[in-house]
C-alpha cells in the first residue's frame, strides 16, 4: 500500500517535468528567431553560395511558418537528430557525445572535492556556532562563495603548471585512454570549479545542523546522558543528510553551468568549449543542441533528486 | 479637533536606516564600499588619470610606479585607469542585467500569485522550465543568435534570472493575498491593479531586495564570464572580464597583470553577497541568527 502510493508520487513528479522539457525545446528552438535578418543569409555566413543559403532554408525549413518549423525541427530532436554542424558538417549528436565526457568528469570530481571538503568543515563549524574556528571558516567561505572561479583557475594554472610544472596546464585525457592521465588534467579544473561548492556545502551543513542540535530531540538525547560525538554522529549527521542530497544537486546545476567558463581557461574540448567556439561563429544547430542538452541533464538531475529524496526521506513519502 | 493625532513613537525609514547601520558593522562597509565603486564608476573619466585605451609602446608591462600606481598592460596603457573605466561597464551589465530581471519577474510573480488557477500553473511550468537553463549558457547562446556585445549578453543573464524573483514574489504573494486588509480593499471595490500595487507589492518588496542584491554578484561574474570568453564588451573597451582575458593571454610573461581584475571582481562580489546577507538579516525577521 505504501509503496503503491509511493509510486504514485514519484509518478507525478516524472509527469511534472513533461511539460517543463517540452517549453524548454521551443525556448531552444525559439533563439533562432533572435538572429537578425534573414536568418538563412546570416546563418551561412559572408560570401555564401546562393546553394549554401538554400540548404539552410532546407535545414530550418524556413519557408514553413514558425510553428510548422518549431514540430518539424522537434520531430527530428525526438529521433534523437540534433542536425548537423553549419561549420564543420559534422552531426551535432557525434560532438556533443565526444565533449560530454570531459565536461562531466571535471563536474563530477569537483563536486566529488566539495562534499570531501565541505562536509567535515561543516561539522567543525557546527560544533561550536560563533567560536574563533567557526568565525574563520565561515569568513573563508564568503571568499570562496564570491571568488570568480575562472580567475582562481588562472591562479592555478600559473602556479601548479608554469610555475611548479607539477600538472599539465591545458588540454583533455579521455578516462578510457588513460586514468591517470585524465585524472592529472582535470584536476585543476576541478579543484578551481570546487572553490564555491566547499563553501556551498559548508555553509549548508553548517546551518541545518546548528538548528538540528538546538531541537528538542537532542536535548532529550542529552538528557539521556548520550556523549555529545554520538549525537552528531549518529543522531544529528543522519538527520541532515538528506539535506546534502538537495545540496550536491543544485551544485550539480551550478557547476554544469560554471564549467564553460573553467574549460577556456583549461582548453578543455568539453560541452563549454563547443557552444562557445559554435557562437561566435553562428553555428545555431550546434548551439541549440548544446543547450538543450544541457537542459536535459538538469532537468533529469532534479528529477533523480527529488525521486532518491522520496525513496530515502520517510518523513516526505506520504 | 480632526488634526489631533496621536504620537506614536514609530521609527521613521531613515531611523531604521541608521540604526541597521550602527548594528551591522559587515552592512554599513559593504554599502560604503558600493557607494565607493559607484562614485569611481560615474566619475571614472574624470578620476581616472589616463585614457582607458592610450596605447604607449614605450612602457609595456610597466611595473608599479609613481606614473602608474598599478603597472601598465601589454599595449602600455595604464592598468588603474582600465580598472576604473572596466568598473563602470562592469557595474553598468550587472545593474542592467538585474534591471531586466526586476522587471519581468516581478510582475509575473505577481499575477500568478493574485490570480491563481490554471493561469498560475502555466506561469510556474514556464518558470520551471526557465529555471532549467544554465544562465550563462543560455547568454552565450543569445549573443550567438542576436551578435556579440555586452547588453545583448546581459539582456540574456536578466532573462535567466527573471523566474527566480518571479518565484519568490509569487510565494510571497500566495500569502499576502489572504491578508485582511487585501479583503477589506477588495471590499471597498478597489481595482485589481490597485491592490497590487498599493497592497501587496509593498508586502513582496524586502525578499526581493534581499535576493536582488544578491543576483547583483551572480550578474557580475557572469558578465566576466561572458567577457572573457570574448562574448561580452569588445576591444579596446575595457571591463573586469575583458582585463582577465587578456592577462590569460600575457600569463607566461606577465602573471602580475591578472591579479587587479581579478581582485576587483573579488571584492565587488564579496560586498554585493555581504550586502545582501546583511539585508536579510535586518528585513526577515523570521530569520533567525544563528
Amino acid at each position: 500500500m505504501i509503496g503503491s502510493t509511493k509510486q504514485n508520487a514519484i509518478l507525478r513528479r516524472l509527469a511534472q517535468a513533461i511539460p517543463v522539457v517540452v517549453i524548454a525545446t521551443f525556448l531552444v528552438f525559439s533563439l533562432l528567431k533572435l538572429v537578425p535578418g534573414d536568418i538563412a543569409v546570416t546563418l551561412a555566413g559572408d560570401n555564401a553560395s546562393d546553394a549554401r543559403i538554400a540548404e539552410i532554408r532546407q535545414i530550418y525549413g524556413l519557408d514553413q511558418p514558425f510553428l510548422g518549423q518549431y514540430f518539424s525541427w522537434l520531430g527530428n530532436v525526438v529521433q534523437g537528430d540534433l542536425s548537423r554542424s553549419l561549420l564543420s558538417g559534422e552531426s551535432v549528436g557525434a560532438s556533443i557525445a565526444r565533449s560530454f565526457p570531459n565536461t562531466l568528469l571535471i563536474v563530477v570530481l569537483a563536486i566529488l572535492i566539495a562534499l570531501v571538503l565541505g562536509i567535515p568543515l561543516g561539522v567543525v563549524s557546527a560544533s561550536r556556532p560563533g567560536g574563533v574556528i567557526d568565525t574563520i571558516l565561515l569568513a573563508i567561505g564568503s571568499l570562496g562563495i564570491a571568488v570568480p572561479n575562472f580567475w582562481l583557475a588562472m591562479l592555478l594554472v600559473s602556479f601548479f603548471a608554469l610555475n611548479m610544472n607539477w600538472l599539465p596546464a591545458t588540454g583533455a585525457v579521455p578516462l578510457t585512454t588513460s586514468i591517470s592521465g585524465a585524472l592529472a588534467h582535470a584536476i585543476l579544473p576541478a579543484v578551481a570549479l570546487a572553490a564555491g561548492g566547499v563553501a556551498e556545502v559548508m555553509r549548508q551543513l553548517r546551518s541545518s545542523l546548528v538548528e538540528i542540535l538546538g531541537s528538542q530531540h537532542v536535548r532529550t538525547l542529552h538528557a539521556k546522558g548520550l556523549s555529545p560525538s554520538a549525537i552528531l554522529w549518529r543522531h544529528s549527521l543522519k538527520n541532515v543528510s538528506v539535506n546534502l542530497l538537495t545540496v550536491t544537486s543544485l551544485l550539480f546545476n551550478r557547476l554544469f553551468a560554471a564549467t564553460v567558463v573553467i574549460e577556456a581557461v583549461f582548453a578543455i574540448p568539453g560541452m563549454g568549449s563547443l557552444v562557445v567556439k559554435a557562437a561566435m561563429n553562428r553555428d545555431f544547430p550546434v548551439v541549440q543542441g548544446v543547450v538543450f542538452v544541457m537542459v536535459l541533464v538538469v532537468v533529469g538531475v532534479n528529477l533523480l533528486t527529488d525521486i532518491l529524496y522520496r525513496v530515502f526521506d520517510p518523513r516526505v513519502a506520504r | 479637533m480632526t488634526d489631533m493625532t496621536f504620537a506614536i513613537p514609530r521609527p521613521t525609514g531613515l531611523g531604521r536606516f541608521a540604526r541597521w547601520l550602527r548594528r551591522d558593522l559587515r552592512g554599513a562597509a559593504s554599502l560604503a564600499f558600493l557607494l565607493l565603486l559607484l562614485t569611481l564608476s560615474a566619475l571614472a573619466p574624470v578620476i581616472a588619470p589616463y585614457s582607458p585605451t592610450q596605447q604607449d609602446f614605450s612602457a609595456i608591462f610597466a611595473p608599479i610606479s609613481a606614473d602608474h600606481w598599478l603597472g601598465t598592460d601589454d599595449l602600455g596603457r595604464d592598468v588603474l585607469s582600465r580598472l576604473i573605466h572596466g568598473g563602470t561597464a562592469s557595474l553598468y551589465a550587472s545593474f542592467l542585467a538585474v534591471a531586466i530581471a526586476i522587471l519581468l519577474g516581478v510582475p509575473v510573480g505577481l499575477l500568478a500569485g493574485y490570480l491563481g488557477g490554471w493561469i498560475d500553473d502555466a506561469i510556474s511550468r514556464i518558470i520551471d522550465s526557465f529555471l532549467s537553463f544554465p544562465a550563462i549558457v543560455l547568454a552565450i547562446a543569445v549573443t550567438g543568435a542576436l551578435g556579440i556585445g555586452l547588453t545583448n549578453g546581459m539582456i540574456a543573464v536578466g532573462i535567466v534570472f527573471a523566474p527566480q524573483l518571479a518565484r519568490l514574489v509569487r510565494a510571497r504573494t500566495l500569502v499576502v493575498r489572504n491578508e485582511l486588509y487585501v479583503d477589506s480593499a477588495r471590499c471597498f471595490g478597489a481595482t485589481t491593479a490597485h491592490i497590487l500595487w498599493r497592497h501587496i507589492t509593498p508586502n513582496t518588496i524586502q525578499p526581493v531586495i534581499v535576493h536582488v542584491t544578491l543576483l547583483l554578484a551572480a550578474a557580475l561574474l557572469a558578465e566576466a564570464s561572458l567577457s572573457f570568453l570574448g562574448l561580452g564588451i569588445q576591444p579596446p573597451e575595457a571591463s573586469w572580464g575583458s582585463m582577465l582575458a587578456r592577462a590569460y593571454q600575457n600569463m607566461e610573461i606577465a602573471p602580475e597583470q591578472m591579479y587587479p581584475p581579478g581582485i576587483a571582481i573579488l571584492l565587488t562580489a564579496l560586498t554585493f553577497n555581504m550586502l545582501g546577507e546583511s539585508l536579510r538579516d535586518v528585513l526577515d525577521p523570521t530569520l533567525k541568527r544563528n
